[in-house]
Parts: C-alpha cells; structure tokens; sequence
C-alpha cells in the first residue's frame, strides 16, 4: 500500500533550527507503525482471532508520535480506551501488546487487561483507561509525586474531546495549576464522542475551560507531527522546568469506526467529510509529503521502511497468535499486591 | 506483630483521634513518600481536628490543603501512589465516598490485577462513618459495605485507639489500596495505647471479650454496642462473647466461624445499612461455616433502612442500640 502523497493539503509549519530533520524519519517510522499495527488489529478481529472489541488509532497518528517524542523513558504517560498508538509511541514492544490484545500470557498485562488497560512501567506508561477522563486523577498524581519526589520528569494525560465532558478532569486542573505541577493535558479532539459530534456536547471554546485555570494552552492541527512535536516539546521543556501545566488541544480525526465493529456510520457522520480526512488530513501521508519535498526520502526509503515494519508487524503478530493462555489458576493472582 | 497493650511496656490512655495523629506522624517520620492531601486537614487538622499539630511538623508540602474535590484528590492519590509515593488521602464523610468511586473502585482497586501484577497503588483513603450526631442524611452514612464489595480494595472498620493506630500503620505500609472507616463518635474514646512502636495485621480479627453463649459479631462503633449489650446480659446468665472484625475486607472467617462452632449462637452487627449490608455477609459466612454447630438462626443488626433522620427522635431509632442487642440474645437463647 503507498502511502505516499498525493496533494498536500496544507503549507508545511515553519520548524525551529534545533529540530534535525533525519529525526523526522523516525517520526515516520513510528507513525507507520501504528497504523499497521492497528490495520492488523483490525484484521485479527474480522478474523474472529481477537476476543472483544479495539478502538483503532489509525488517522490521530500524530498526536501519540508528536507528544511522545518530546518525552523521555521515564516520563509518564496515561491513555485511553483509544489506546494503542500512546502506548507504541511510547517505546511499547509490538509482541506483547499483540500477546495482550489476544489475551495471552505474554502480553504486557498476562492477558488481564487486554485493549483498553495496557500498562507498561518500564516506559512510563500509567495505563490505558476504559474510563473516559479516569485517568486524569492519575496523571495528575504523578505529575504531583514528580515534584514532591523532585524529579525533572513529567506526565502526560492523552484523553479525548469526550473526556471533556467530565468534571475530574476540570478538578486535577485547578489543582495542578495551584500547584505548578508538571503535567500536559492533551485533548485529541478527534470530534467525536463515540457516536455524537463534540459540538453536540461541549460548549464554548474547548481551550478556554483550561484558561480559565491560568493553565497555559495551545491548539494544534494534530495531523502535522511537526507542528504538534514542536508544541509538545516546548510545552513539556517549560513543565519540567517548573512553570507548571499546559493544555494541548489536538484537532484530529478517527478514520475508524468508535471500535471495529462499528461499521455502519452514515447516521452520524458522513462518507465524503471520511474521505476528505483520510484523503487530505492523513497525518502519515503529510509527513511523507514533507519528507518527499525536503529530499529527506523517496519513495524507495518509504518502500524499504515500510516493508520493514510490516515485518516487525508480521513477526509480532505470529508471536502472540502462538504465545499460550495464562494458566487458569491465574484469574485470583495479583487482585492484591 | 501484634503486642497487647499490657504486653508492651508503658501504656497511655489516649484518645482514638490522637491514636490516628499518632500512626500518621509517625509513619510520615520513617517514611518521607508518606504525606497527607484533603480539605481542611492542614492548619484546621480537619473539622475533627484529628490531624492537629501535624501541619507544624511536617509542612504543608506533606500536610496539603486541597479544594473541596473529592473525586480530584482521590485520583491525585491513585498517581501518586503508582509512582512512588504513599498518599493518605482524607475524605471528611463517609457520604462523600460517592464522589470518590470511580477513582477506587474502577481505578485503584483494579490497576494492580488489571496490569497483570505490575503496578501497585499503596494509596490509604480516611473517611468517617457512623450516625447519630445529628448531622441528618448526607453526613451520617456507614458506606463501608460498599467498598468492601469491591476486589481490589481492603477496608478498615477500627473500634479502639489502640487498633486504631496499629491498623492505620498497617494500611499506610500496605502495597494496596487501603479504605480506613473511624467512627466520628468515637475521636473522644480513650483507651490504652502503647507507647512503643506496634503493627496490627490486617485481616485478624480480635475477640474484645470472651464467652460461651452466644457470639456478638460487630465492627467499629457497634463493637461498644455488642460489649455494652454483653455486660447488660450477665445477670441474665448469658455469657457473650464479642468478635470484633476490625478489617470487612479482608475478612477473618476463621475467628468468626471459630466463635460460633463454641457458642452455638451468632448476631451480626454493623452500622452499615442491614439491606445487603456487612452483616449479611457475616450472616452467611457463619452459616456456612457452622451451621451444623447453630442452634438459633443467625441474627443480624445493621442500621434502618431509611435516610438517616435529622430529630433526635427519628435517628436514635435507626442505629443498633445495646438494649436491642441484649433483647435478641435473651430471644435466641431462649431467657425470655
């Protein structure tokens, strides 16, 4: 599949001279696997492989590669049922989160928590949460425990435009702007609480709810990696210099359904505003056009990227659809530690 | 391990509100990830003034002073906990509990199974339970039941200073999530307490007093209720012996079980309400444990099922009293 571009639909952000463009590549690379790693989930569910449902990350690509790369191993981050692109961009290894979402014994939670709770403390990751805005407590006390602990690390909350609809969210953000804690909030505004468009659901400007708690915020095309990178980084510089919190808006889009299964979606959204996202807005294809146009690769380089991240995708996959079960004896293990 | 008060040395009488100051302070000395979030609980050291002079030692930035968020500061504590720290997290009525749920029971109670035994919430959660202080409805509630529903949480139901203190260290060195109930009416209680360094395990209950005719099964407030009831039968000839369970969560069986197979005669009582309740849980783990031992039905007394009334008439109608339990032991050993 190409994924190169065709028409480039917006001009390119100005980028700040430290940001080394060969880093972009990788950007790409990690991008790239995301979506083939969730076109692969997507295939092992019509398959009747997978138990449950996946909420697929294909098309907000940028936002989880953009912010993640502006973080370090040890700073945290908490996610989302929409949560598999936050936990590869986070440094997440394609065979357990397989292993995880098949219910495995190898899988980054032995199988307990599958889709929506992948947790990995080994690169920071707090935890997917099937909770929409329930993991805004958890970054936020992280956020608190670095500054008590007196780290330069930070946290990050990813949560969607539907998480604002939820009050914890606004009471972690009086209280980390009181207290200068070093945590992003990033909204991936992907316009669509599950069913229903944002604007049915949230009044106002999505930004102001954060002003309004003197928390520095921003709002980003969420489909340029660059452009959210940027933000991201300098947004994470400031809070892990103590300069306390930041909002992130991220204007984004799901090109999936809520979840695999969701299939037929004409009731609430149409096919022509899905094709322009996915023929126009298609974050991987705009950081390739760039790439192409900076003579930063060719369509040889994709190629050759692109079949090598298939085949870590292949690998992965084969590994997980091989690993065994946990043993049943194991379903009252760890209720305590 | 456990040491009785007698066993330990020089014993103070303190109050069950300064037993709590006390396990806090000194677990926040030998611990520095140990510190304290909640609304009033720095300078004010809570309306119940329990954390008084706790602020002076260790600081605001130990002692923080949160927004009325319930919700908020329940969730700040699940992250701290994650990542290093042993937040004690102070939730001024049990009744607001229900702004707290998602955080503990979907959240804290879960991360540790749900990410397959990797990460840990050693996160303590204070509240208060317990009626009849005329503070109607909304601030009078015992939730306890609730949460001790939930796998993934223990839950701590203390009746003296003395466990007081030995459990909330207990909890605050605990790896999980930890709910800790103190009866608001019992912060002025005095008993002994060691004044030596002590633990009590969570998990075993203690038999307040020993008897031969019938087992009063009873948790925090109503444990004074089951000891008053049991004095009050002595001329009845009826000797109660009194099982304090002290943590609902996890629940020593075995004690309980132990009781009854000796006395033939159970009542179970709790200041949760009796619909579902605490007590229906130890009803039932009695009658399956020693039914063939049981020679009355097992009885059980938990608070009415109504909104707890504001006139002083209407509440004490809606709590367990001693004369009430004393009445049904002389029932179920037939001295009536």
């Amino acid at each position: 599949m190409a994924r190169t571009a065709k028409k480039p639909a917006k001009k390119p952000d100005k980028q700040p001279a430290a940001a080394k463009d060969e880093r972009w590549l990788h950007f790409y690379r990690q991008m790239l696997k995301i979506r083939l790693f969730e076109e692969e989930v997507n295939q092992l569910y019509l398959g009747a492989k997978m138990p449950g449902l996946a909420h697929l990350y294909i098309g907000q690509e940028a936002v989880a590669v953009g912010v993640c790369e502006a973080l370090r191993q040890e700073d945290y981050i908490t996610s989302t049922h929409r949560g598999h692109g936050h936990c590869l961009a986070k440094g997440a290894s394609l065979d357990k989160m397989f292993a995880e979402l098949l219910g495995k014994a190898a899988g980054y939670c032995r199988g307990k928590g599958g889709s929506m709770h992948i947790a990995d403390q080994d690169t920071g990751n707090l935890g997917a949460n099937a909770i929409v805005g329930g993991s805004a407590g958890i970054a936020t006390g992280a956020a608190m425990s670095i500054k008590m602990r007196g780290t330069d690390q930070v946290a990050v909350c990813f949560f969607g435009d539907g998480a604002l609809g939820q009050g914890l969210l606004y009471e972690t953000m009086n209280m980390a702007s009181l207290w200068k804690l070093p945590v992003l909030y990033v909204c991936e505004n992907n316009q669509y609480n599950e069913y229903t468009h944002f604007s049915e659901t949230t009044a106002g400007e999505v930004t102001s709810r954060a002003t309004a708690f003197g928390i520095q915020t921003e709002s980003v095309d969420g489909q340029d990696v660059r452009t959210v990178h940027v933000t991201a980084q300098r947004l994470a510089d400031r809070a892990r210099r103590g300069d306390g919190p930041a909002f992130l808006e991220c204007l984004t889009y799901r090109f999936q359904g809520h979840h695999v299964g969701d299939i037929d979606r004409s009731y609430y959204r149409s096919k022509k505003e899905e094709e322009e996202w996915k023929t126009q807005r298609d974050p991987v294809t705009l950081l390739a056009d760039w790439l192409e146009k900076n003579k930063l690769a060719d369509g040889k380089l994709f190629r050759r990227i692109e079949n090598e991240v298939a085949t870590e995708i292949k690998d992965a996959v084969n590994f997980a659809l091989n690993a065994p079960y946990p043993q049943a004896e194991e379903v009252d293990q760890d209720v305590f530690a | 391990m456990t040491l009785t008060a007698k066993e330990s040395g020089t014993t103070r009488e303190i109050t069950f509100g300064q037993a709590i100051n006390e396990a806090l302070a000194e677990e926040m000395r030998r611990d520095p990830t140990v510190f304290i979030i909640g609304e009033d609980v720095a300078e004010a050291g809570t309306p119940f003034k329990v954390l008084s002079g706790l602020v002076k030692e260790f600081g605001t930035q130990r002692v923080i002073d949160s927004p009325i968020s319930e919700a908020g500061i329940a969730g700040i504590g699940v992250g701290a906990a994650m990542t290093g720290m042993r937040p004690v997290v102070d939730i001024m009525f049990g009744d607001f509990l229900t702004l707290t749920m998602d955080q503990l029971v979907n959240q804290a109670a879960k991360i540790h199974y749900m990410s397959g035994g990797k990460l840990k919430v050693p996160l303590v959660l204070r509240t208060t339970l317990g009626a009849s202080r005329r503070s109607a409805a909304q601030h009078s509630q015992s939730l306890h039941a609730w949460l001790s529903h939930i796998p993934g949480l223990k839950v701590v139901v203390p009746s003296t200073p003395y466990d007081a203190k030995g459990l909330l260290k207990s909890a605050i060195r605990d790896d999980n999530p930890v709910v800790f109930f103190e009866d608001k009416m019992m912060y002025q209680l005095k008993g002994p307490v060691p004044a030596a360094e002590y633990t009590i395990p969570l998990g075993v209950a203690d038999v307040k007093r020993a008897g031969s005719d019938i087992t009063f099964v009873a948790t925090s407030s109503m444990v004074h209720v089951a000891l008053a009831a049991a004095e009050s039968l002595g001329g009845s000839g009826i000797n109660a012996e009194v099982i304090d369970v002290r943590t609902t969560a996890p629940l020593d069986k075995q004690t309980i079980i132990a009781s009854v197979k000796k006395t033939s005669r159970a009542i179970v009582i709790d200041e949760g309400y009796e619909r579902y309740g605490v007590t229906a849980e130890i009803a039932s783990v009695i009658a399956d444990g020693a039914f063939y031992y049981l020679d009355a039905p097992v009885k059980r007394m938990g608070a009415m099922d109504v909104p707890v009334p504001f006139s002083p008439v209407l509440e004490d109608q809606t709590v367990p009293t001693a004369e009430a339990v004393a009445e049904m032991a002389k029932e179920l050993c037939g001295r009536l």
